[in-house]
């Protein structure tokens, strides 16, 4: 040791063992950054194969196999006329011509053995819409494309059962198959027939769900970060407020889906699977995100503000309205719209609520029993009918492109307002 | 006139309110002498909110209690009426029959499945509208006379500014409150209903038994299949153990890379993309987890010679679940090693450390407490994660450590046990509320040291 101290070796560092130690430790140094890149290309390939997935089958979702149906009219309806079928009476005439009967006699007159099933089940209602939007259909000889049903709609996209294979090449051979825009997809609501679903009654549950969560979320997140920021006393009360609403934000959802099981259904007696309690519940659960977001907004604006409008004569609660608030608002606005993206895909609580029943009808009132679209994404993602799939992942689509927006919007508000003192 | 209606009518009669008194203000200010604002001491809106908070204040708070004791007046009424008086004694078939009155009464059923409650349905809507019909009057005579009161108040040197911030600070407050209202609202109802399961069910079984076959009739005493050990071990082995597998490596890899390797462009582009997976629905990663990885897992599987494997296996599952928490290990990891300080990067760097070294040795030492709290975060969040879960994991309890079994979790029975039967008095529904209680008690710990041990960590270097 001493002798060492005495007379130090420079380290040669051209020699071979330090050449052969540095180039050891340059590779592990190599390694490690490949492996960290490894580790963010992996996280991102994966995100792109699941939205890959998503959007190779739901794409097929939006679409939809439409048949060619003659249909001659005058003989079908024994003579209507248009007038009879248009106008106010419009309804009652057409429930009174049996327009189900007609669709069936002209599908069997035309593809005869093969026509058991061939149309879905919302084929009449269709023929229906067409009717009283043109009235004049019924005073010629018409063709009309009708979507068929879902095992041949399968079949005709992809790989179906043998039977349908073999009709929807039949058909294929007389030029009888198109595909098309699946409008119902759109406007429908849940059926048990997967070629006749739509989404529109479960978007509209969700929609109103995330009404009541933001009218009551809001205020109340935005009024508990105020009140904790700029008045609240340091003291037992404010402590257990703050541990509260952290213990909240981590709470599991399904937990809060207990809650509004046990309090709202059972205690308050508020009817099941509604837009009203799915909005409270959820409302809970967002809260706390809105009131630490909004905190960091509070935070954020610079003490200089208060005391200039203290200092002018403003009181304390008009310093906080007339100027802490309007400027941390762009801050707030990003953090609830992040907290109402998450609870717009929330499931769990929703199913704890009893959003799980069939409702083939979109809501008309905050009390009526509804679906939700994430609700209705699992629910459909449990039907063995291969039909289901595609609209599963379609309905997926949607719901992604909603986050999606959501969530650029509030990266747009927090570039656009957002000020950096 | 529905509630909605009558809510309505009392905002508008309050807007009313409150331009009359910002009128009034108005006007005191015109007619005062001397500066702009005369000797006027509040701002004429400030009486304005005062007329309209003293005119709906009271009105909304009857109308809140009127809503939640009317019920039980209505029923009231209609029991004394002499047409109720054969109704049976028993408890349950009378409160079915009066339920049963009741819904027709207000619209929500159309006919009636017993007899008795057909009788009793003009009863309920005469007791229905004569309350309806005091609710409303006494609703508005509060209201005007609220209303009125503040009005005649209103004088030049009437401090409304003062009283309307008493208020607006009573509403701070309250909002504040309203979050240790919901934990105790979760505490209690978790409390009382498990309460309720283990005076059927002793607590010995659930937490120690080892088998779990839930029966919908229990015997006290007996063995009743309510042994939750499979529950426990299954969440912990999907959440705790697979996706944790999965996700402190490429969480913790992703945050030094980008922290301490990547340029500012990649760094700029891939943190978004990183957050867009926290930002994917369960329900949607749970759809890919049952429809893409589980079959692909199982064929893996029955590859390495496991011919059993089961098509919804935990793997699966644990593995989709570490993807979707690799964001939140990522950034707590990122705020943990921003948050050491840069002398102590420079020293090492100084000494001759390749990047790597000075990751491995300093920075992920002196940042592992924070690292740490972020897994336990992590954890917590997966162990009270549903939905994947539920859609790729299965139903059955089975107490192994095998991958490519089909194991339960306790939000999967949770999930389970409400579907069934939804009478709220089953030993099922209220087992549910037992394992919320045990769920709930585990990830209030693990965030609570989480959040303790991140603390402690960012002040010692502060």
């Amino acid at each position: 040791m001493s002798e060492a101290m005495t007379e130090p070796t420079p380290t040669d560092w051209n020699g071979q063992i330090m050449q052969k130690r540095i180039a050891r430790r340059y590779a592990a140094e190599r390694r490690f950054k490949v492996m960290g890149f490894l580790a963010v290309a992996l996280s991102t390939v994966f995100l792109a194969f699941l939205l890959f997935t998503m959007m190779g089958q739901g794409l097929r979702g939006f679409q939809r196999t439409e048949i060619a149906v003659d249909f001659d009219f005058p003989a079908l309806t024994s003579g209507t006329t248009a007038a009879a079928i248009s106008g106010p009476n419009a309804d009652a005439a057409l429930n009174s011509m049996d327009v189900p009967g007609i669709v069936e006699l002209a599908v069997s007159q035309q593809y005869g053995d093969i026509s058991e099933g061939l149309l879905t089940s919302g084929a009449a209602g269709n023929v229906r819409q067409m009717l009283m939007d043109n009235p004049g259909l019924v005073k010629s000889k018409q063709q009309l494309w009708l979507p068929v049903d879902s095992r041949l709609d399968v079949a005709f996209k992809r790989d179906g059962e043998p039977a349908a294979e073999q009709t929807v090449a039949t058909l294929a051979q007389k030029d009888a198959l198109r595909t098309g825009f699946n409008w119902t997809f759109l406007t429908g609501a849940d059926a048990t027939d997967p070629s006749a679903v739509g989404i529109w009654a479960a978007f509209k549950g969700s929609l109103m769900t995330m009404a009541i969560t933001l009218m009551l979320a809001f205020p109340v997140g935005v009024l508990a970060a105020l009140y904790l920021e700029e008045y609240a006393a340091k003291n037992k009360l404010t402590d257990l407020i703050e541990v509260s609403i952290n213990n909240l934000a981590a709470v599991p959802s399904i937990i809060f889906g207990l809650l509004g099981l046990a309090v709202f259904l059972t205690m308050f007696g508020m009817p099941r699977s509604s837009a009203l309690v799915g909005g409270l519940t959820l409302a809970l659960m967002t809260m706390p995100v809105i009131v630490i977001a909004g905190r960091n907004a509070i935070k954020s604006v610079p003490p200089s503000i208060r005391e200039a409008a203290l200092g002018i004569g403003a009181s304390p609660v008009q310093v906080v309205f007339h100027h802490v608030l309007p400027l941390a608002l762009p801050g707030i606005l990003t953090g609830t719209i992040i907290g109402m993206a998450r609870a717009l895909g929330e499931t769990a609580p929703l199913l704890m609520i009893g959003m799980r029943a069939f409702i083939p009808a979109a809501p008309e009132g905050f009390t009526d029993a509804t679906t939700a679209l994430p609700v209705q994404i699992y629910l459909w993602s449990d039907e063995v009918n291969q039909g289901f799939v595609e609209k599963t992942s379609a309905a997926i689509i949607v719901l992604l492109i909603f986050l999606l927006g959501m969530n650029a919007l509030a990266i747009y508000l927090r570039n656009r307002f957002e000020t950096r003192w | 006139m529905t509630g909605t209606a009558l809510l309505f009518l009392v905002l508008g009669l309050g807007l009313i309110g409150w331009i009359a008194g910002r009128a009034r203000a108005a006007a005191f200010v015109r007619s005062a002498k001397g500066g702009p604002r005369g000797t006027v001491n509040s701002l004429p809106y400030y009486h304005g909110w005062f007329v309209a908070i003293c005119a709906i204040a009271p009105a909304l708070v009857f109308m809140f209690i009127w809503q939640s004791i009317s019920p039980a007046l209505v029923t009231d009424m209609v029991l004394s009426a002499p047409a109720a008086a054969d109704l049976p004694q028993e408890g349950f078939a009378r409160a079915a029959i009066l339920s049963e009155a009741r819904a027709i009464a207000q619209g929500f059923q159309i006919a009636a499945f017993q007899n008795e409650s057909e009788k009793l349905v003009p009863l309920y809507k005469s007791a229905l509208a004569y309350y309806k019909l005091i609710g409303v009057a006494a609703t508005l005579l509060l209201l005007f006379a609220g209303g009125a009161y503040a009005f005649t108040r209103l004088k030049p040197d009437f401090r409304a500014r003062s009283k309307v911030e008493r208020v607006v600070m009573f509403g701070l407050l309250v909002a504040s409150l309203i979050a240790i209202l919901t934990t105790l609202g979760i505490f209690a109802s978790l409390i009382f209903e498990s309460w309720r399961f283990f005076s059927m069910v002793s607590p010995f079984e659930f937490l120690f038994g080892t088998e779990w076959n839930p029966k919908s009739v229990v015997t006290p005493g007996a063995d009743n299949g309510y042994g939750a050990i499979p529950l426990f071990w299954g969440t912990i082995f999907i959440g705790a153990i697979i996706a944790m597998i999965v996700a402190i490596p490429l969480g913790l890899m992703s945050a030094i890379f980008l922290t301490q390797y990547a340029s500012a462009t990649v760094r700029k582009w891939m943190k978004p993309i990183l957050e867009i997976l926290a930002g994917v629905p369960t329900v949607v990663y749970g759809y890919f987890a049952a429809l893409t990885v589980a079959p692909a897992v199982r064929d893996f599987a029955v590859m390495l010679g496991f011919s059993n494997a089961a098509s919804d296996n935990a793997l699966a599952a644990g593995i989709v679940m570490g993807v979707m928490i690799i964001p939140l290990v990522s950034s707590m990891s990122d705020d943990s090693i921003a948050a050491v300080p840069n002398a102590m990067r420079d020293g090492s760097l100084a000494m001759g450390a390749t990047k790597s070294e000075t990751i491995k040795k300093v920075l992920l030492p002196a940042a592992l407490p924070g690292v740490v709290g972020g897994v336990l975060l992590a954890v917590s969040r997966a162990i009270g994660e549903t939905m994947i879960v539920v859609m790729a994991a299965g139903y059955t309890a089975n107490l192994t450590a095998n991958p490519f079994a089909t194991i339960t979790t306790v939000t999967v029975q949770i999930v389970a046990l409400l579907t069934g039967d939804q009478d709220f008095g089953s030993p099922h529904t209220l087992a549910a509320f037992a394992l919320g209680l045990a769920l709930f008690v585990t990830t209030f710990f693990l965030n609570y040291v989480a959040l303790r041990v991140v603390k402690k960590y960012r002040e010692a270097y502060e």
